[in-house]
């Protein structure tokens, strides 16, 4: 890098980042308000007197937990005071304690089970992109080829069956009639009597049926997006020129094409958390994997109010969270964005 | 402008044509409306007729895709209940689609705060995992088939309105709608005359791929036994029904969940089908 030029442009480009970032951030705010008004008024759906009438039918709710409830919320109180003390507890993170029998606060149960969720989802997202980037790339350089056809086939196909439906075929194939893997839950029995090699071996048995579909079902959508983000770059001028200098078609295709395809993606990777967090619901159901799509359902079944609403929460802001992470990124990796002035950054 | 109009057509046509995928989903999704419209003359009998002598039978002549626990036909619930599998798809869909393209069509045609209004809405409703959100909605609601449609399309709207105004901001500085305007065109003539026609096709393919995801949105809340209740048959509570039987009875998963998966197939196919021959980067 030649500093002597490029410092005034580094340090125009840090307070970019810094100003940009406190935009962000502020865009936020009004953000996080709606999303705590969704959630409230989600709740309060049900026709007549909201979550009173809800609990009175409901057999599930002792009256202990009624009790507790209507003093949490204050239900004799109009409902946008209510709204104001549920959202002033929300600031202090106190989301209230699960109506379940063990009556732990909610926050506690999310803590211990957000970890498992968000772990199976970041292994599932970099498989993805690792095999849907590739398969992307080829199919757009080898347009209309076989193996475009074959690839666009396959990635919709994992797109149109539905998860559980192939998860319960291959539970059957191979965890009942073949018997080579275990079919739910993370661990076997007494695994914590072996070492810690063992220990691995058996979380990947466990996990190989959940995160294979999981990945199979995920292709579709950044592959299509790799193969038409590829296409458009590879029309450009700068690709032509390179072409044109002689450089061979590996580096053309990988190094050049693909850096500047890539960059849409970044955004996209952020806007896939929803589906993937909404997404854990059906794995975890169904391969008993103790995450937050399992608390989720187990809470939505049983009326567990504090528990859902403080997961609707949790996971919109987590959401945006990861919008901003992705955008930051963004803007980081695009030297349009990131040098704000001219002279286009340090290369 | 007729004759360009006319040849556009043709060549997008033309291309669609050319596209075996789409062609091959379009095929499928015109057999499904067949069958389902002809439920009632292929299918050997009615889909809620039990029959306690003949339960669990595998696949045979006399009944093409096995029996059920209860002896009902699974060929004849599966037909059935592509009748409700499909009405789910089209309503929630065209609940979608109308509510995103209203939305996007103000937002874009009036911009300044109405837009950032708007826009911020959307991206209120995509923070938010749209299945818990229909999760939530469902059990307080109680499940129901018009429930399932309603809250599908109520949280699948925000795609749509974002395609829609994206085309009409481009759209209304082109001429032909400056044009329009300076001819002393009221505003919804504008935005219903000229705006909307010319934002259509990039709709039009976002619906065609929503209505694969409510079908598997159905199927997934079925699946969770909180989708579209029993007796109605829908392939997700058929596949449901049979899953706890699946060691001795395979039947009654596979074909449920197959006709989902073609149909889904089909219909994302044929979406991505009229993309492509709409395209004009694509353009040869």
């Amino acid at each position: 890098m030649d500093y002597s030029c490029t410092d005034l442009s580094t340090l125009n480009s840090e307070l970019f980042m810094i100003r940009y970032l406190a935009k962000r951030l502020l865009m936020m705010i009004p953000l996080l308000v709606g999303i705590t008004i969704i959630t409230f008024g989600v709740i309060h759906l049900a026709p007549g007197e909201p979550v009173e009438m809800q609990i009175a039918m409901n057999p599930k709710v002792t009256a202990e937990a009624r009790e507790r409830l209507r003093k949490f919320y204050g239900l004799d109180r109009p409902l946008h005071v209510q709204y104001l003390t549920w959202v002033t507890r929300l600031a202090r993170l106190d989301f209230g304690r699960s109506f379940a029998p063990d009556n732990r606060p909610v926050i506690d149960k999310v803590r211990e089970r957000l970890p498992v969720t968000l772990s199976l989802n970041l292994i599932e997202l970099i498989l993805v992109f690792g095999l849907a980037v590739p398969i992307g790339v080829l199919a757009a350089v080898r347009r209309d080829t076989v193996y475009d056809k074959g690839t666009t086939l396959f990635v919709f196909l994992g797109f149109a069956v539905p998860t559980f439906w192939l998860a319960l075929l291959l539970m059957y194939l191979f965890g009942v009639k073949l018997g080579w893997i275990p079919i739910s839950g993370l661990h076997s029995l007494g695994y914590k009597t072996h070492g810690f090699w063992w220990q691995l071996w058996d979380l990947a048995r466990h996990l190989v049926l959940p995160i294979s579909v999981a990945t199979f079902g995920g292709l579709a959508g950044l592959s299509r997006y790799m193969r038409s983000s590829m296409l458009e770059v590879i029309g450009q001028d700068y690709i032509v020129t390179a072409r044109a200098k002689g450089l061979p078609e590996r580096v053309v295709v990988w190094r050049h094409a693909l850096r500047n395809a890539l960059l849409p993606v970044i955004t996209l990777l952020g806007l896939s958390i929803p589906g993937l967090i909404g997404g854990s619901v059906i794995f975890e159901t169904i391969f008993a994997i103790p995450g937050m799509g399992q608390l989720f359902y187990g809470g939505v079944m049983a009326r567990d109010y504090p528990l859902v609403m403080g997961i609707l929460v949790i996971g919109a802001a987590l959401t945006l969270v990861g919008n901003l992470l992705a955008d930051l990124g963004y803007a980081l990796a695009d030297p349009r964005i990131r040098a704000g002035s001219e002279g286009g950054g340090s290369r | 402008m007729n004759i360009r109009d006319s040849y556009i057509a043709q060549v997008v046509l033309r291309r669609f044509r050319a596209n075996s995928f789409a062609m091959g989903g379009l095929a499928v999704v015109a057999l499904l409306f067949l069958v389902s419209w002809l439920a009632p003359w292929i299918t050997p009998c009615g889909p809620g007729d039990l029959d306690l002598s003949h339960v669990l039978m595998p696949p045979s002549a006399a009944h093409w895709f096995g029996t059920d626990d209860l002896g009902r036909d699974v060929f004849t619930r599966v037909v059935y209940g592509a009748r409700v599998s499909l009405k789910v798809g089209f309503v929630a869909v065209g609940i979608a689609t109308i509510i995103g393209t209203i939305i996007g069509l103000i937002s874009g045609y009036f911009a300044g705060w109405t837009d950032s209004v708007m826009m911020r809405l959307v991206d209120l409703m995509l923070c938010f995992p749209t299945f818990f959100l229909i999760l939530t909605v469902i059990t307080i609601l109680e499940p129901s088939i018009w429930y399932i449609m309603a809250i599908i399309g109520l949280t699948g709207w925000m795609g749509v309105a974002r395609l829609v105004r994206a085309e009409v901001l481009s759209l209304k500085e082109r001429d032909f709608v400056l044009a329009a305007r300076a001819l002393g065109a009221s505003v919804p003539r504008v935005i219903f005359r000229h705006i909307l026609p010319n934002a259509l096709s990039p709709v039009l393919v976002s619906a065609t791929i929503g209505v694969a995801g409510a079908i598997l949105t159905e199927s997934a809340l079925s699946f969770l036994g909180i989708g579209v209740p029993p007796p109605t048959p829908s392939w997700g509570n058929i596949l449901t029904g049979g899953k706890d039987y699946i060691e001795f009875a395979w039947w009654l998963t596979f074909f449920p969940g197959l006709a989902i998966t073609a149909t889904v197939l089909a219909y994302y196919l044929v979406g991505e089908g009229i993309r492509d021959a709409l395209d004009p980067r694509l353009h040869r």
